[in-house]
């Protein structure tokens, strides 16, 4: 599905580097936790793979079911497959979260040469969804993200990603600011959409949330690299011991 | 005294070029306008008022010629409505509707000497007279002395349909003055439409008399004309509890002043002023408001929004003054610029005089670029760039089109817009 090669990532203001070489392979239909500490380079790879401005790819690829992320706008990134859940959602005053979606949705169906869906299906299909994340319809009138508390922001940000069906989903750090009953609806949600052919790679802090959302890998980023790979035992023993044995070991 | 000289000097230039009609029912108030004219002269750079904005265009002796749209682009087509229609600022009965319509008196200033209207000769002039101070508005005072035309309407009630005051301009450098009375008499409710463009250049002044418990809703497409100069004042009072809503749509435009000058002389009444103007290189626009509340407990508004790119102006000078025993005046006033690019301007003044203790008024201004977060968010969820784009410049836009009550009226602005935004996408 997605195939991340040596990635080297500087920020363009600055001469500062943080990504320095980033490997990691992601079949279909797995789910990827990336787990490490503050500063490691976690959310800058969810940035630069959906398209944010402000870094430099220095080296490297990144291959989204042979075609290269890289190169592309933003925009077609989307088309193409990918979706992010942003870990701070943006609130834009003035576009109604309806609006948005259905924007959202049928631009990505107009660039893979689908037909628009019409409002009519739209709103049906948009129902059904936000009524399982427990969006009612208050909510969906709303500017997007306007007045939402945390909580709403990150259930509104998987109705996105319900609503465009993604192949490759990142969620950036979606459990902060989440509390339990929140933190299980997101997963919820999120666990409705695996399926053999989609992936997710789950950026996280703490293992709480992947209790929820069970990885086939875990992977510890520091320094800009993926540092150790395994498998769930490995959130537990981040949880347990904290990054400090895993940094040793490596060094 | 150099100043003043060159202000007289400019009207004297002016005056020489205009023909006032004689006699009739309006005399008194020309003579009265002439008087007021003669002591004012025409608006000089010195002006407070006039710092953003330079009078020059408005005050030359004729127009700079202006590009014509022979074919006016038509809105609120879906709305029933009655249409009335000036060419380059003459009537053009042919195209226009018969003004007979229920519970709705209609005449053409030009004709009105022959009718006995008291209403008119009460109003004509009037409320013009009376928004001179503090502020001189020597272009509306000009309007009065020297207006051929326009529309003279009274409505006792409900009125059926909307009245569409539709300009047209056919000539390249025709120079449009007309002057419209509007009474709502008490409990009686009007919609205007004004749209297009009546002249190279146009001084249009609207007087609008709110009787108590009256509604006036206002919505002006002023058209997308890239040559057209133009001066406009509305002049409103208000009794009580009446309603009075004006929103202002201005595309493109080289010169362009837009006055509203607002008297609350009954309680609780409300008045809404918005607008939203979008312009693309050549392109000055100043909404210069001025509220005076002078009763208790009325509400005003006033929202103006401007997108500006390459090199385009944008100005606003809005007042909320207060005086003493207006208690419990709600008043809000608010500015914004969104400048697409680096070399656009938005010159702001808003002012607050305030002699009540017990009100609440507040104002703000802002001039920013788009937001990239928001930006990226839409792009991220794959809405493209331009699209994000006019989605975002349409948010920024909302608060001054809400104001428009009718939503359908609403919408065809907000189509208007978006035809802008796809004209103008990219550099």
């Amino acid at each position: 599905m997605l195939e991340i090669n040596n990635l080297h990532v500087k920020l363009e203001e600055e001469d500062k580097v943080i990504l320095k070489g980033v490997n990691l392979k992601i079949g279909a239909g797995e789910v990827h936790a990336i787990m490490g500490p503050n500063g490691s380079g976690k959310s800058t790879l969810s940035y630069v793979l959906s398209g944010k401005g402000g870094y430099e790819v220095t080296d490297g690829s990144a291959i989204l079911e042979g075609a290269e992320l890289l190169d592309m706008e933003p925009e077609d990134r989307a088309a193409a497959g990918l979706f992010l859940a942003f870990q701070y959602p943006v609130e834009i005053p003035g576009v109604g979260n309806m609006t948005f979606l259905r924007t959202a949705v049928n631009a990505q169906r107009k660039a893979r040469g689908e037909d628009e869906l019409s409002a009519a299906d739209f709103l049906k299909i948009v129902r059904a969804k936000a009524k399982a994340l427990k969006i009612d319809a208050e909510m969906m009138k709303r500017p997007v993200n306007v007045g939402f508390s945390g909580g709403e922001k990150k259930r509104n940000e998987i109705l996105q990603m319900a609503m465009l069906e993604p192949k490759m989903c990142i969620l950036d750090e979606t459990d902060s600011g989440l509390d339990v009953d929140a933190m299980k609806l997101v997963s919820e949600g999120v666990n409705a959409l695996r399926d053999a052919g989609r992936s997710f790679l789950v950026i996280t802090h703490y293992q709480r949330l992947l209790d929820h959302i069970k990885p086939d890998f875990v992977h510890i980023m520091a320094d800009g690299r993926i540092i150790k790979t395994g498998g769930p035992e490995l959130a537990l023993e981040v949880e347990n011991n904290g990054y400090a044995d895993i940094l040793a070991e490596v060094v | 005294m150099a100043q003043l000289q060159a202000k007289q000097d400019a009207l004297t230039a002016r005056l020489a070029g205009l023909t006032a009609p004689k006699g009739g029912f309006s005399h008194d108030a020309r003579q009265a306008a002439f008087a007021r004219l003669a002591q004012m002269g025409l608006p000089g750079r010195r002006d407070e008022y006039w710092r953003y904005t330079d009078p020059a265009m408005l005050n030359a002796v004729a127009p700079l010629e202006a590009d014509t749209l022979r074919v006016e682009v038509p809105i609120f087509e879906g709305k029933d409505k009655l249409r009335l229609v000036f060419e380059d600022g003459v009537f053009d009965a042919a195209a226009s509707d018969d003004m007979a319509m229920a519970g709705i008196e209609i005449s053409l200033l030009s004709q009105a000497d022959a009718q006995d209207l008291h209403w008119a000769k009460a109003l004509y002039g009037t409320l013009e007279a009376a928004g001179q101070t503090p502020v001189a508005r020597p272009f509306a005072s000009l309007n009065t002395a020297v207006a051929h035309e326009g529309l003279l309407i009274r409505v006792t009630g409900k009125a059926p349909r909307p009245i569409h005051i539709s300009y047209r301009q056919k000539s390249s450098t025709s120079d449009a003055i007309l002057h419209h009375c509007i009474k709502v008499e008490a409990g009686a409710d009007l919609t205007v439409l004004e749209t297009g463009i009546s002249g190279a250049r146009s001084n249009v002044v609207m007087e609008a008399d709110i009787a108590a418990g009256g509604k006036l809703h206002h919505i002006r497409p002023q058209g997308r004309s890239h040559g057209k100069q133009l001066v406009t004042h509305i002049f409103a009072r208000l009794a009580a509890e009446s309603l009075f809503k004006s929103f202002t749509l201005s595309m493109n435009g080289r010169m362009t002043r837009n006055e509203a000058v607002i008297e609350f002389t009954g309680d609780d009444a409300q008045a809404h002023v918005a607008g939203a103007a979008v312009g693309d290189g050549a392109f000055h626009h100043d909404d210069t408001v001025f509220i005076t509340h002078d009763a208790l407990r009325c509400e005003s508004r006033q929202v103006f929004k401007k997108v500006l790119k390459n090199g385009a102006v944008g100005v606003f000078q809005g007042k909320i003054l207060v005086k003493a025993g207006a208690q419990k005046t709600d008043g809000y006033q608010i500015s914004q610029a969104l400048m697409l690019d680096d070399d656009s301007q938005f010159l702001a003044k808003p002012e607050l005089e305030i002699y009540a203790d017990d009100v609440v008024c507040s104002h703000g201004s802002t001039s920013g670029a788009i937001d990239e977060a928001a930006l990226f968010y839409l792009r991220s969820r794959g809405v493209p760039m331009r699209t994000a784009q006019s989605l975002l410049v349409l948010a920024f836009l909302a608060e001054a089109i809400a104001e428009i009550e009718d939503q359908d009226l609403a919408e065809d602005i907000r189509a208007r817009m978006e035809d802008w935004l796809s004209r103008h996408q990219g550099k």
